[in-house]
């Protein structure tokens, strides 16, 4: 399948290293505003077609990509996403717009694999939103509490400048895909030098006579599901049980395409949108053979 | 010189509290700073609006509830609120203002004042005054810490405070932070201080920030605050009437209320322990002290260690979790 990537900042193009791998997946053009921009100037290395008109110049080619991947910011994403589909071309949004679905691959993949415009939450989200539909598939989770601590230096302008969205965005994505009753979501920023890798911990509140075994091995699926796509992640503890709650304690080590491995908040990114991709790929394929 | 005192006791001792405030705590407080002439009183859960959680302990009272007692409360303070992007949003600071808050402060990291961006510009579009807060200020140099003083200025911050979060702060060190600050900004913000007492050095560093030119000082009425307490305000007050700081707070009154007001609602004294004493050494957040407490208490390792190794990872405020993270640590190391 032919693919585009709009945004040329550290998510795209870490992405681009990702699609560059991927045997389902053909990325074809890449598209930034910033002149100046290390991502285009790598893609063009690599033999993508780049330019800094954005996604006003991708459409105007006679060749169009069937899928986009959209790593720029809300505001942008909510106004290209009707042109896309206008054009038919498939979205997958990494920014919290949330025009279509949200969507986690280990927890609701399956059901949105035909929507024309999938949305990816946030960086936490994808962290963090599994980890708690691990614990509500077997116990009721009445609350769920996400922390994600990032590296200062991975958290670009656009999360900055926007945290309000990444918290709102999350909390939505715990209760709506994770299961949770009420969610609540929280980011803090650490300067540390060398930079720690993106961790996560995960709260949730479960009945006082809930069993711990049964949610213990719950919690180990799933990490081994998330491992399939993002081989850094990883249960750093075992899960701990208090009183009517259960913490769990994640790190995030990135693949190192674009930033360094610290930025475990990009690979979960980048790796989500790469596995949604293929999927999206993969049953196209499928069709066709079917057709034919 | 002129001084605007606010005291803290109802924010940072909610630490200490462990946020278990109630309506009653509040309005006798309010109550008793605001007759004695405290012109600003912070009233939020300890960790800032939307607080309230697993991470950082839930509130007894929903803090907007308190805010609201505050508000009625006080004739002539104003109430503030504390609110860090990342843990609160812009929605907090609304309610806040409709429940009568007038000042908000909003607290960042010392390197990360960029985060703060769209919550001064919607506080200054809503007519709140504000308040900015370099937290953890030991970490960085003094011209580093300007450059992010300028940045929450330009965002709209009227006063951007040097906040000793660790109580690690030495007197030069504070003096040279705010006159960094007080270069940067001009006339742009005025300069404050919230000092903690883990090195037994808050009043003596807050009369460093005045006389290097900050206008607005933190403190606690009875050090009621979290690590070894916050600067005490009562006896800041007493040292200001010493010096000739005029701070519109009378003495007299305000150490009547640390001792027949505040004191009862307190837990126990704010202690300059060996728990404490780690914190100032190590740098590490004053807000970490109860939970190292719990953790070591839950996994029966040293709170101490605990509190040295949040320091050598270099944990800002917010990363409660990676205490408990910590005591697993301690523990497995323990049984080898």
């Amino acid at each position: 399948m032919k693919a585009a990537i709009v945004g040329s900042g550290n998510i795209g193009t870490d992405l681009l290293y990702k699609l560059l791998r991927s045997p389902a997946l053909e990325p074809r053009w890449m598209v930034g505003i910033d002149p100046a921009s290390e991502g285009l100037k790598r893609a063009a290395s690599l033999g993508l077609e780049v330019s800094v008109d954005g996604a006003e110049w991708l459409l105007r080619q006679d060749e169009l990509p069937d899928i986009v991947f959209e790593a720029t910011s809300a505001a942008v994403h909510r106004a290209n996403a009707p042109r896309y589909a206008e054009a038919g071309i498939r979205a997958i949004d990494l920014t919290p717009a949330a025009v279509g679905p949200y969507v986690v691959p280990p927890v609701n993949l399956g059901a949105h694999q035909d929507a024309p415009n999938i949305n990816l939450i946030t960086c936490g989200g994808q962290a963090t939103i599994p980890m708690v539909h691990s614990v509500s598939r077997v116990v009721p989770v009445s609350y769920a509490e996400i922390v994600a601590s990032v590296a200062s230096v991975s958290a670009g302008p656009g999360t900055r400048a926007n945290i309000d969205e990444f918290t709102r965005t999350t909390s939505r994505g715990i209760e709506e895909i994770g299961g949770a009753e009420r969610g609540k979501a929280i980011i803090v920023l650490n300067p540390a030098d060398p930079p720690m890798i993106m961790r996560d911990t995960i709260f949730c509140a479960i009945p006082e006579d809930a069993d711990p075994d049964l949610i213990t091995d719950s919690i180990a699926r799933m990490e081994t599901a998330i491992r399939s796509y993002v081989p850094g992640f990883r249960l750093l503890r075992e899960p701990q049980f208090d009183a009517g709650r259960v913490a769990i304690f994640v790190e995030i080590e990135g693949a190192g395409d674009f930033l360094p491995t610290y930025a475990g908040n990009l690979d979960i990114m980048t790796a989500a949108a790469t596995k949604v991709g293929e999927e999206i790929a993969n049953a196209a394929a499928a069709d066709r053979h079917v057709t034919a | 010189m002129q001084l605007r005192l606010t005291d803290t006791s109802l924010r940072d001792g909610s630490h200490h509290k462990r946020h278990q405030f109630t309506v009653e705590d509040v309005r006798s407080i309010v109550a008793a700073l605001d007759g004695a002439g405290v012109p600003v009183i912070e009233v939020t859960h300890g960790d800032g609006l939307g607080g309230s959680s697993f991470n950082y302990g839930f509130s007894h009272t929903p803090e907007q509830e308190l805010i609201k007692v505050a508000v009625e409360t006080a004739q002539q303070a104003k109430i503030a609120v504390l609110m860090l992007p990342g843990v609160g949003v812009k929605d907090d600071i609304l309610v806040s203002q409709d429940n009568g808050a007038s000042i908000v402060r909003i607290a960042t990291h010392c390197t990360e004042a960029d985060v703060s961006v769209q919550h001064f510009a919607l506080a200054r579009e809503r007519g709140l005054e504000t308040v900015g807060f370099l937290m953890m200020a030991h970490s960085q140099p003094p011209e580093a810490l300007a450059k992010q003083a300028r940045i929450m200025a330009d965002a709209g911050c009227q006063c951007v405070y040097v906040v000793d979060s660790a109580g690690a702060l030495v007197l030069e060190q504070v003096s040279d932070r705010v006159e960094a600050l007080v270069a940067e900004l001009g006339e742009d913000a005025q300069v404050g201080f919230h000092g903690h007492e883990n090195l037994g050095l808050s009043v003596a560093n807050s009369v460093a920030a005045a006389r290097a030119g900050a206008k607005q000082i933190d403190g606690s009425v009875r050090g009621f605050g979290a690590g070894a307490g916050n600067t005490p305000l009562e006896a800041f007050v007493g040292v200001c009437d010493k010096l000739g700081f005029e701070t519109g707070v009378d003495f007299f009154k305000i150490v009547d209320a640390a001792e027949d007001v505040v004191r009862p609602v307190m837990p126990e004294e704010c202690l300059l322990d060996r728990m404490a004493l780690m914190m100032g050494y190590a740098g590490v957040y004053s807000s970490f002290l109860k939970h190292a407490y719990t953790q070591a208490n839950r996994y029966g390792v040293s709170g101490a260690q605990i509190l040295v190794r949040a320091g050598e990872r270099k944990l800002v405020g917010g990363q409660e979790d990676q205490l408990i993270d910590i005591a697993l640590e301690l523990s497995r190391e323990n049984v080898r």
